[in-house]
């Protein structure tokens, strides 16, 4: 198989590097080889962060590049606009449709960019949701994340028992009843 | 997933790491927190009950600290940042001379790229200057197997070697393959003055077997088990090590490639003979042009930093462009607001500093989340070299322009900076006549590395109760006549202080105290909420960077209730009495 590529992109503190585990450990699980790369330290405190996860018959690199990925996963809708270029002419993006004001624009020295979704839409196969709205219904927001992959699942090639069993291997323990509703919820929205 | 043998595991470089040196048998282990190697001894405490490890408070300190173990003849590793290197470099360039009983491995962790650190320096050209071996992976399983290697190197060549990291390495995850600790004999500890005593005399004959040492591992590294070439096409030939050779075999996957496991010393007879069996030799390295730079110097000819860059990180499409001129088609890259890190929602750093602000004063500054001070909005903070820099700084300051005009600075450090090397830089500010303001901003960690304990935590890196230094009475006991401990969230009475202090011919330290709000022990007052009939729309709550609050529609202030920590600031700072605390019950 050709090697996948998949980013995962957000603010620093949505939990990325839990989505980039659940991702890399599924690929495992599918026989896969896997390599994943993350970001931690300074960047961490609220900056732009991404992660990662690249799996196939043998893979070398450990990042995705410029116009190489086929999955951006965005936990933001700016973060998804500043990192759309390193897809693929064909990717797929998955954007979970809420706005985290960056410092500049809080301050005013900078404009939040409009129509952000509609302009990617024009290039790109989009999947938009509003995954924290949806975490709530379950009474928690910071499983907005695990929405987000369910979402994803269901374009990707591993069957849904096999994702299941991942989130419940990689997850922590005491959150794995959540984060399984959480799967589910985002595998029947997507 | 579980560490049992025979299994295989998707591993962090770093926790790779620390399997090698589980299974390696090392005993002791000793670091300081420093991004990209801090997860080296998170994962090592796994196995405690099999081996002792701690957070040193420097990284001298955990040198040294492995090198006694290494003296008793047990397998010892010491583990931190570039950086950090140069803080235990005084043991490293004489423990060279004297060589180890046990086996003793640095793990040192550079970071191109500068993803958290303050410089892009290459550890290779430490180790050349010390005069030690250097070994550098080039994925996870091959950081647990090279840390096993690096032990019996150690152990052979009677040398401490170096494990050379890279963010990217410490960073990725790949397979690996888990195996048994083995089983090492502690090797018995003999007296010898002329090995472990480094006075001149002795030392004089060692530097004579430091010599001989290196030219024997140059000799051997050309059968050398982690020195492999992969011969194919043989046009292009590639010299390459750690993660770099991933991104040759991506970019390149039908060259001749010499994968160097061993960086320094380099193999010069295998070095020959890959060179005159390729057409044209490239060299790919990340940072500085070391292994180029011998090559050169043995007169083989071969390109490296004439089309690379000696900054940052390199990547596949990088080599892929510079050596075959090919690049993948992708999209422009969008015109967007950049997302800096900032501090957190519920911050102290950022009490302390709106104090500041106010009273215009300039800060001194170190190494830590606060170093964030010194950009847009908050903008107090303007000089920062190293850790523990900011007090030695300011005393230099003072003793270049006086003491009047330093009442217009303050030194700010953490507190797990200050037990790292800030503590020396006030004995100096008491010894030599001093008179200016250190503010300590205590919350209670090592915050930026993710929440580590240190000597005033009371806890130790093996989750131990422990004796927890009091950093009051510390800074009385050397000799600072004038500490005062300040919350940090009590904006009047820091205000007062600050004042007071500064302007007191005398030195004086503050300790501003407030936990950090990441830290897991940290309970939340509750959520602060505007009031949209009293707020003015003036921004004055917004001038202090709190992420969880942004202007709404009409310019008003709107709080993000899911990442407010609920420490008041916006609170006491806003006029007009808009913002409130609902307290948690």
């Amino acid at each position: 198989m050709e090697t996948k590529s998949i980013m995962i992109v957000g603010v620093g503190g949505q939990g990325t590097l839990l989505t980039s585990r659940i991702l890399g450990n599924i690929a495992v699980k599918g026989g896969y080889d896997v390599k994943i790369s993350e970001v931690h330290g300074m960047a961490q405190r609220g900056g732009s962060v991404v992660t990662f996860v690249r799996y196939g018959d043998k893979v070398a690199e450990p990042i995705v590049e410029e116009g190489c990925a086929d999955v951006l996963i965005a936990f933001e809708r700016l973060e998804a606009l500043r990192y759309a270029h390193f897809l693929k002419k064909d990717g797929v993006i998955i954007v979970n449709d809420v706005r985290m004001d960056p410092m500049p624009v809080a301050i005013g020295a900078a404009q939040y960019p409009e129509n952000i979704i509609e302009d990617l839409s024009k290039t790109y196969k989009v999947t938009s949701l509003d995954a924290k709205s949806e975490a709530l219904k379950l009474g928690n927001a910071r499983v907005f994340n695990t929405i987000i992959v369910g979402v994803a699942a269901k374009s990707m090639d591993f069957d849904k028992d096999m994702w299941i069993q991942v989130i419940k291997e990689t997850v922590p323990p005491k959150t794995v009843d959540l984060n399984v509703a959480a799967f589910e919820a985002g595998y029947e929205l997507a | 997933m579980s560490e049992k043998p025979g299994s295989k595991v998707i591993m962090l470089g770093n926790a790779a790491i620390a399997r090698g040196a589980y299974e390696a048998g090392v005993k002791v282990s000793a670091a300081y927190p420093g991004t990209p190697s801090t997860e080296i001894s998170e994962n090592l405490v796994k196995y405690k009950d099999e081996l002792y490890c701690e957070w040193s408070p420097n990284e001298k300190v955990a040198m040294e600290v492995a090198i006694g173990a290494s003296f008793q003849g047990v397998r010892a590793m010491a583990s931190m940042k570039h950086v950090g290197v140069n803080v235990a470099a005084d043991p490293l360039y004489t423990i060279s001379y004297s060589g180890v009983n046990g086996g003793l491995v640095l793990v040192a962790a550079d970071d191109p790229g500068l993803y958290s650190s303050q410089n892009e320096q290459d550890s290779r050209l430490v180790a050349r200057a010390a005069l030690i071996p250097v070994i550098e992976p080039s994925d996870s399983e091959e950081a647990r197997v090279f840390m096993k290697r690096a032990f019996e190197i150690s152990e052979q060549y009677d040398t401490p070697v170096m494990l050379r990291t890279t963010t990217r390495l410490a960073h990725s995850q790949c397979i690996v393959n888990i195996e048994e600790r083995q089983n090492i004999e502690d090797k018995p500890y003999v007296k010898n003055i002329r090995k472990n005593v480094m006075m001149p005399g002795m030392a004089k004959a060692r530097h004579i077997y430091v010599e001989e040492r290196l030219n024997k591992m140059s000799e051997d590294g050309y059968s050398l088990d982690i020195n492999k070439v992969e011969y194919q096409d043989t046009k292009i030939g590639v010299i390459t090590s750690g993660i770099p050779y991933q991104y040759v075999k991506e970019a390149l996957p039908n060259a001749s490639v010499l994968k160097l496991g061993m960086v320094y010393p380099l193999p010069r007879k295998l070095i020959e003979e890959f060179a005159s069996k390729v057409d044209t030799l490239y060299v790919v390295e990340e940072l500085e042009p070391a292994i180029e730079t011998q090559i050169k110097a043995w007169g083989i000819n071969c390109i490296g930093k004439d089309i690379f860059t000696v900054q940052g990180e390199y990547s596949a499409n990088m080599i892929r462009k510079a050596i075959i001129g090919e690049s993948p088609e992708s999209a422009a890259p969008a015109q967007v607001p950049a997302r800096p890190p900032i501090l957190c929602p519920g911050c102290p750093h950022r009490a302390v500093y709106s104090i500041i602000k106010k009273l215009k004063k300039h800060v001194a500054g170190d190494i830590g989340c606060y170093t964030l001070g010194a950009v847009a909005p908050l903008e107090v903070l303007e000089t920062c070299v190293c850790m523990g820099s900011s007090i030695s700084t300011l005393h230099g300051m003072e003793k270049a322009k006086g003491s009047e005009y330093i009442k217009d600075w303050v030194a700010c450090i953490g507190d797990s900076t200050f037990l790292h090397t800030g503590v020396n830089s006030l004995m100096n500010m008491a010894y030599n006549k001093s008179t200016g303001t250190v503010i300590i901003m205590d919350n209670s960690t090592t915050g930026m590395t993710g929440h580590q304990e240190h000597a005033a935590t009371g806890k130790t890196l093996m989750e131990e109760e422990t004796y927890m230094i009091n950093i009051y009475n510390l800074c009385k006991a050397i000799g600072i006549q004038n500490v005062v401990e300040v919350d940090a969230f009590d904006l009047a009475n820091l205000e007062k202080v600050i004042k007071e202090e500064t302007e007191r011919d005398a030195v004086s330290v503050i300790i501003a105290k407030s936990m950090c709000a990441l830290k897991k022990e940290f309970v939340p007052k509750g959520k602060c909420v505007v009031d949209p009939e009293k707020c003015k729309h003036c921004g004055k709550c917004m001038s202090f960077a709190c992420p969880a609050l942004r202007k709404g529609a009409d310019g008003e202030a709107v709080i993000d209730a899911t990442m407010c920590n609920g420490c008041g600031l916006c609170m006491q700072v806003c006029p007009f009495g808009a913002i409130s605390l609902i307290e948690n019950k």
